[in-house]
């Protein structure tokens, strides 16, 4: 049975990676109609996967289906550090924290909508988007006087962000309470059908996703400006304290509906393949615009050397802040439709030490290799999360703390033979830097030199 | 060399003159945080006085073992610009092994079973620090092979490549530790190599007999905190001995200022860093002991946070300095047994981040730290 499972498991790990190549391959064709058809394709192999019985079972069995959204979220977590560390060579470990964060708020605003209390969804909505406001707002004005230093400027946002968020709970309440007879008596009223649900789990997704960003932007604020393995230091503390707060979100935190440490329970379980699918393409897009923008650009020169680079007139910091900013951004929507899939958000889940499977997707999977991070996500959760763990089940209760032995013994390895990355730093398919660039650059898509995929980045730097 | 005198002053001059816009709002944001603490900190203290000497005596153990723990922080990262991240574990596996050497071996009796005509009290003195020595020397042997396993390869290395070595080392500890041969992924009862007792001052200071109830308004102490106490305040003087007075306390010095030219001058910088990570896990081991007995309770991932700690006191104090780990340690133990009693227990380690972040913003070097010139 064991040896079947595995060669089951190995294909189907086969067809996904080939699945994700075509994906990329497709989104690579010149004209828009190949592109819609590839995404059509892509969507409908898996969806048809999903439903169509191969002989006496499905081809993707309802456990598979749950690694398939895991695969999803995992993937979008680690294009995010992969973002942060391997584009921009900030190495964090926050990244589970809002990851976390992401899967919490989105699960508090979808949790409440189903119990008929439209405020999650209000105040987070109204909150998030006036917190981008007032965020860009007082950078604006700060802008205006050059050198003012860190500390107070995290005064000013963080006073705004306090104005903001009593406007937002102010209005959120008023507005839910509005709007509370549209629910109707036992959810039979507009509010609560389906389709609106829908809605809502998709507008719920994009503010958490919004809500890490804008957690990041203030964390990050300070934190990016201490040297890099301080910066390890604090964005530890960061997850440590965000799962603290996790496991007293009913005592320190007024939301008795999280249950503290006992685990929040009831999320509807709203991610669909469609959703999820959705959401990765959307997430690969953005990640890779950005990396192919100009802005982008600046955060790789930000990596390779921090003084050229100001001397080049980039904005380092800033730089070093839209990256974190947008990595945590694509953390949040990852843990948004982790939330939403698994039904059931436990703080033992973010632990800072579960946090080592993004570092070590990427690591695996090349720094500064988006190629290789998504199909390293979905390989890593398939072989361990899948593979492993029904055969280490067998094996005795020990299994996962041998899991736990084996990561780091892993990463040892990775970080003494090869610490750029074990696949190195070819991109594929849509996700290769563009002709111009790679002639700018003077190198083909797997030359050293090449924007997108340069070797051993942080390698080089002592500091980064 | 008039040049390379006048241009600092330049340098330092234009600095006094064009000040930073706006940095006051900055600071008085820092004031009103550390007005507020100390709002709460001053209120408590005159409603229960006794009650917050308690809680700064508590705030004052925790301390001198995070001191245990800074020390070899801050030696590492002054040669070798690494954070340590398997030094906590390190801690662990120094009160583990103590744990088994007590409970398993009856270490801590040897010279009663020995000699029989020994007095109790020299025997539990000797037997307890063969416990501690033996601890010790597991901490040192163990801190001696991770070093040359996974940090020397690594030594031209970038930091963050060393970085996550070092915090892979750390979670392979936790996790070989926790599985079931090794140590158990449960928490442990501490069996302590000798017994408790305890003091109560009121008008003179009176032992606690068991049954007794303790008068209120009254501070208590164990002969496990005057331990702690005298251990970080000797460990401190030993380690400023052995750095300041002896040879290869010089030559850490120099290793830790100059490698290269070091490496010129005839010292074996290898070897010194390898004494550099023996000597301070030695001390992790005896501050894992000490907190194991002090606390009681022992698990695979003891270590985490009270290393991270101690790194925190390292950076606050001055990293580098064994008087800045040392002060460093102490402030970051008032802070956590304050928070703890004041503000929210959970949040103890909040604080901890809290004051890391705040110190590198607004004074990097740390409080004893050199200006260093040559930051990597």
């Amino acid at each position: 049975m064991e040896l079947g499972y595995l060669f089951t498991t190995i294909l189907k790990m086969a067809a996904l990676v080939a699945w994700i190549y075509g994906l990329l391959w497709g989104l690579g064709r010149k004209l828009i109609w190949q592109k819609a058809l590839t995404i059509v394709l892509a969507f409908g192999i898996i969806q048809a996967a999903l439903l169509i019985p191969l002989g006496d079972t499905e081809a993707f069995s309802v456990f598979d289906q749950g690694l398939l959204y895991q695969a999803v979220s995992m993937t979008m977590v680690a294009l995010g550090l992969n973002l942060i560390y391997g584009f921009n060579g900030q190495f964090s470990l926050a990244q589970w924290g809002f990851y976390g964060i992401g899967a919490y708020v989105a699960a508090d605003v979808t949790y409440r909508w189903a119990n008929g209390d439209a405020s999650g969804l209000f105040v987070a909505g109204i909150g998030v988007v006036l917190a981008a406001l007032a965020l860009v707002g007082v950078g604006r004005v700060l802008r205006m006087r050059r050198g003012i230093p860190v500390l107070s400027a995290f005064t000013f946002y963080v006073i705004a962000i306090v104005i903001v968020g009593i406007i937002a709970v102010f209005a959120g309440g008023v507005l839910a309470r509005a709007v509370a007879p549209g629910f109707g008596a036992g959810g039979s009223g507009f509010l609560a059908s389906p389709a609106v649900v829908q809605i809502v789990f998709v507008l719920a997704v994009i503010i958490a996703g919004a809500f890490a960003a804008e957690i990041s932007f203030l964390f990050g604020l300070p934190v990016l400006t201490l040297g890099s393995d301080y910066f390890g230091i604090a964005t530890l503390g960061f997850a440590i304290v965000v799962q603290t707060l996790m496991v007293n979100s009913d005592t320190i935190l007024p939301f008795p509906e999280m249950k503290g440490g006992r685990g929040m329970i009831g999320i509807p379980k709203l991610t669909s393949w469609i959703a999820a699918f959705a959401f990765l393409v959307v997430v690969i897009v953005i990640v890779r615009n950005f990396i192919r923008s100009s802005t982008g650009r600046a955060t790789m020169s930000v990596r390779e050397d921090e003084t050229a680079a100001k001397a080049m007139g980039i904005n380092v910091a800033g730089s070093k802040l839209m990256a974190f900013v947008l990595g945590s951004f694509v953390a949040g929507i990852g843990g948004g439709v982790y939330a939403h899939y698994i039904g059931f958000l436990s703080p033992a889940t973010f632990s800072f030490i579960a946090g080592f499977n993004p570092l070590i997707i990427v690591v695996f999977g090349g720094l500064g290799s988006m190629t290789g991070t998504i199909a390293a996500s979905f390989v890593w959760i398939f072989f361990l999360e899948g593979f492993l763990r029904v055969l280490l089940a067998q094996m005795g209760t020990e299994a996962p703390t041998w899991r736990f032995v084996l990561y780091p013994i892993t990463l040892l390895l990775l970080m003494l033979i090869r610490p750029s990355g074990l696949l190195g730093s070819v991109e594929w398919g849509f996700l290769k830097p563009d002709r111009i660039l790679r002639r700018i650059t003077g190198g083909g898509s797997s030359a050293p030199a090449a924007p997108g995929a340069p070797p051993a980045p942080a390698a080089q730097k002592g500091q980064a | 060399m008039p040049e390379k005198t006048d241009l600092p002053a330049a340098l330092s001059g234009t600095a006094r003159r064009r000040r930073p816009p706006l940095a006051w709002v900055g600071n008085g944001f820092l004031i009103i945080v550390a007005l507020l603490a100390a709002y709460i900190l001053v209120s408590n203290l005159a409603r229960s006085p006794m009650v917050f000497l308690q809680n700064v005596l508590d705030g004052l153990k925790l301390g001198c073992v995070y001191a245990l723990i800074a020390l070899g922080y801050t030696m590492v990262y002054g040669i070798v610009k690494l954070i340590n991240f398997a030094h906590g574990d390190v801690f662990m596996v120094g009160a583990f092994a103590s744990f088994y050497s007590v409970s398993q071996f009856n270490l801590h009796q040897w010279p009663q079973m020995l000699f029989p005509a020994i007095p109790p009290g020299l025997s539990i003195v000797i037997g307890s620090l063969t416990v501690i020595l033996l601890s010790m020397v597991v901490c040192t042997l163990l801190a001696v092979t991770i070093e040359r396993v996974a940090y020397k390869p690594l030594r031209e290395a970038p930091r963050i490549a060393a970085l996550i070595t070092a915090i892979g080392v750390s979670f392979f500890l936790e996790f070989f530790g926790a599985l079931q041969f090794v140590f158990s992924p449960r928490f442990i009862p501490y069996k302590s190599p000798f017994d408790q007792t305890a003091w109560y001052i009121q008008d003179g200071i009176h032992p606690i007999v068991a049954g007794q109830d303790i008068p209120d308004n009254t501070i208590t102490f164990s002969n496990i905190f005057l331990i702690i106490l005298v251990a970080a305040v000797v460990v401190q003087l030993f380690l400023q001995f052995l750095v300041r007075r002896t040879k290869i306390g010089v030559a850490m010095r120099a290793a830790s200022f100059d490698k290269p030219t070091a490496r010129l001058m005839g010292i074996n910088v290898d070897r010194v860093i390898s004494f550099t990570f023996a000597i301070g896990a030695a001390f992790a081991g005896l501050g894992g002991v000490l907190y194991a007995i002090a606390y009681a309770s022992i698990w695979t991932q003891l270590g985490i946070l009270p290393g991270l700690k101690a790194f925190v006191a390292a950076v606050l104090g001055g990293i580098g300095s064994l008087p800045g780990a040392f002060v460093g340690a102490l402030i970051m133990g008032q802070a956590e047994s304050l928070t703890m009693a004041y503000i929210s227990t959970p949040m103890r380690d909040a604080v901890a981040f809290t004051i890391l972040i705040i110190v590198l913003l607004v004074k990097p070097t740390g409080i004893f730290g050199e200006p260093a010139g040559e930051k990597a």
